[in-house]
């Protein structure tokens, strides 16, 4: 796997997602961000102090922000509508749902801190529901980016695509995976590591400790596929399925909760198409306790060693396939 | 086009609704009736707009934020040319485009989906902030329930708008005083309107919006601020048994209701 490169420092995403907007902002003076009081955890004050007029900040109003993106839109502008992920689509998942995707508007989601990203500040502030929320919604492709590379790759993809999208971001830091220069395709996971005996698929922030567990699983000579799905929809039912046929077991992880999520989609490929032993980790439909989005990963199961164990146990229910 | 002919036109979309929910069985007949002359002002005077062209950058923007009414809106679109006006016929039928609230993925001339209430009046100041950014001259136009005016989301709008300095957009609340199942009255008052829009930072105007020598001038007005109209409507105008009846707010005619209403709506033809 020379693709993969592991690095030791952390990247906040939002900085990727940043920087490939103010990129993409100087050429194309259609391109506005839409935010509701989230210019600093947006990061859009490098924006802001470059296009003061593109900025549309409509204050603590989070269905205006959506119904402003979608009119902005049919104006003819390319509008970004940024906010942390939990209000974004929890607040304004109504319009979210007939102002973009029902009316196909060409906007721009971008669920900020999503996740546990806001920890302490507790299930208010998570958004472990928004995979569930968005990826029923016809037209709305919902991605979630492994690292900066991929973050970059999709936000550049995004600006492109002609139609509504939901990209999910996090702040919490993730080593760069993917090599440069990677192109997002829509629906199509990356595979990050070769093996038979077992296929672990993430997004987001669990695609890099699936890496890990996997460096643990070879070390007790297990050899793990490791594919990075970023796209929850569409999802990619050819990855999915050559990985049930190929390794017979697949172990999913995401910083979501474990209903309706990443696993819950990749699930619904197996049992129709071809069924093998899953398990799904995630929130396990709980609010969570106090704590960091670190900690609350290893406490629900998803270290690198607890992701390592839950597939040994996996690879065991394979045995008893008849 | 003068008041007069609007009259005539108006005139004639209220019999094409009335037949229109009676072949279908369905349709929300009251506040489709308090609406069309609204509509007809807009869509035969006021709005600058090509039937052949209805996506053209410039043209002016009308949102129809209670999308309940669809089938009015749709009758104004087919007798202004976006729309066969046969099609009429299919309304709400298997695979028809006319559901019950309008799509603008298949209907020519509808600007965004609405149905759910409260959702364009914060779509048509994305439209309206657009063309302050872009320098486009179109204006933009909502109409709204006086009931929808309930909504959180219209007041974040509202106060956007004022924010952003919209003096190219107008609200038009169509006041006919009902809503689903009882006068706004008895139910969540908001009215007066007025010194609530103006305390946004908004111009506010009433009108009769059931005459269109009030309605023509107050839909051309300019000002430097939000302009939201007013308009005290009937809900089911031009029927006499329907009129300011909570009961016709989704009421289908029988037949010899039917033949009463069409007896009406033609005497003024």
């Amino acid at each position: 796997m020379k693709d993969v490169i592991t690095s030791p420092k952390l990247h906040d995403c939002r900085d990727a997602f940043v920087a490939v907007l103010e990129r993409l902002g100087a050429d194309n003076p259609k391109i506005v961000a839409v935010c509701n009081d989230s210019v600093g955890s947006s990061k859009l004050n490098g924006f802001k102090s470059k296009w003061p007029e593109r900025l549309v900040n409509v204050g603590i109003a989070e269905q205006a922000m959506v119904g402003v993106g979608a009119g902005l839109a049919n104006g003819g502008l390319l509008p970004f509508v940024c906010g942390a992920s939990c209000f974004l689509t929890g607040r304004s998942l109504e319009q979210i749902k007939a102002d973009i995707a029902y009316s196909n508007a060409n906007v721009k989601l971008i669920g900020i801190s999503s996740g546990m990203a806001y920890g302490e500040l507790g299930p208010t502030h998570h958004s472990i529901e928004d995979f569930a929320w968005t990826r029923v919604l016809p037209n709305l492709p919902v991605i979630a980016p492994c690292d900066s590379v991929e973050t970059a790759a999709a936000v550049e993809w995004a600006a492109h695509y002609d139609g509504p999208v939901f990209l999910r971001l996090s702040r919490v830091g993730v080593p760069d995976l993917l090599p440069a220069g990677h192109r997002f395709e829509l629906g199509k996971a990356n595979l990050l590591r070769d093996g038979d005996t077992i296929t672990l698929i993430a997004n987001g922030t669990l695609t890099h400790r699936m890496l890990k567990a996997a460096d643990l699983l070879a070390e007790q000579g297990v050899e793990a596929r490791v594919l990075n799905m970023a796209t929850v929809r569409p999802i990619d039912v050819e990855a999915v399925v050559s990985a049930a046929r190929e390794t017979g077991a697949i172990l999913t992880a995401e910083e979501h909760s474990t209903f309706g999520g990443l696993g819950s989609a990749i699930a619904e490929v197996v049992v129709a198409e071809a069924p093998v032993p899953m398990k799904v980790l995630g929130v396990p439909g709980i609010f969570a306790p106090t704590g960091s989005a670190e900690f609350l990963l290893d406490e629900f199961g998803m270290s690198p060693a607890a992701i390592t164990e839950a597939a040994i146990a996996l690879i065991a229910r394979k045995s008893f396939r008849a | 086009m003068q008041p007069n002919d609007l009259d005539r036109i108006a005139r004639q979309i209220r019999l094409r609704d009335l037949q229109a929910v009676f072949e279908a069985g369905a349709g929300h007949i009251g506040g489709e009736m308090s609406a069309i002359d609204i509509l007809t002002a807009l869509y035969f005077r006021v709005l600058r707009i090509s039937p052949d062209q209805p996506k053209h950058p410039d043209r002016d923007r009308f949102v129809l934020s209670k999308g309940h009414v669809a089938l009015a809106l749709y009758v104004t679109l087919a007798k202004r040319g976006f729309l066969p006006e046969e099609e009429i016929g299919t309304f709400l039928k298997p695979h028809s485009r006319l559901n019950g609230h309008p799509n603008c993925t298949k209907v020519p001339g509808v600007e965004t989906n609405t149905g759910p209430l409260g959702h364009g009046l914060p779509v048509a100041v994305g439209m309206a902030k657009a063309a302050k950014l872009t320098g486009a001259e179109y204006h933009t136009y909502v109409l709204t329930g006086d009931g929808e005016m309930q909504e959180g989301s219209n007041w974040e709008a509202i106060a956007a708008a004022a924010q952003f300095g919209l003096d190219n957009l107008t609200l038009i609340i169509d006041h006919n005083r009902f809503q689903q199942g009882a006068t706004l009255k008895d139910t969540n008052n908001l009215a007066p309107f007025p010194a609530k829009l103006e305390a946004f930072g908004w111009d506010a105007t009433e009108i009769n919006g059931n005459d269109m020598d009030e309605i023509v001038p107050a839909l051309e007005r300019r000002g430097n601020r939000p302009h939201a109209i007013v308009a005290h409507t009937n809900k089911g105008h031009g029927i006499s048994f329907m009129q300011d009846k909570v009961d016709w707010h989704h009421k289908v005619p029988n037949a010899e209701q039917y033949q009463i209403a069409l007896a009406e709506l033609s005497e003024t033809l």
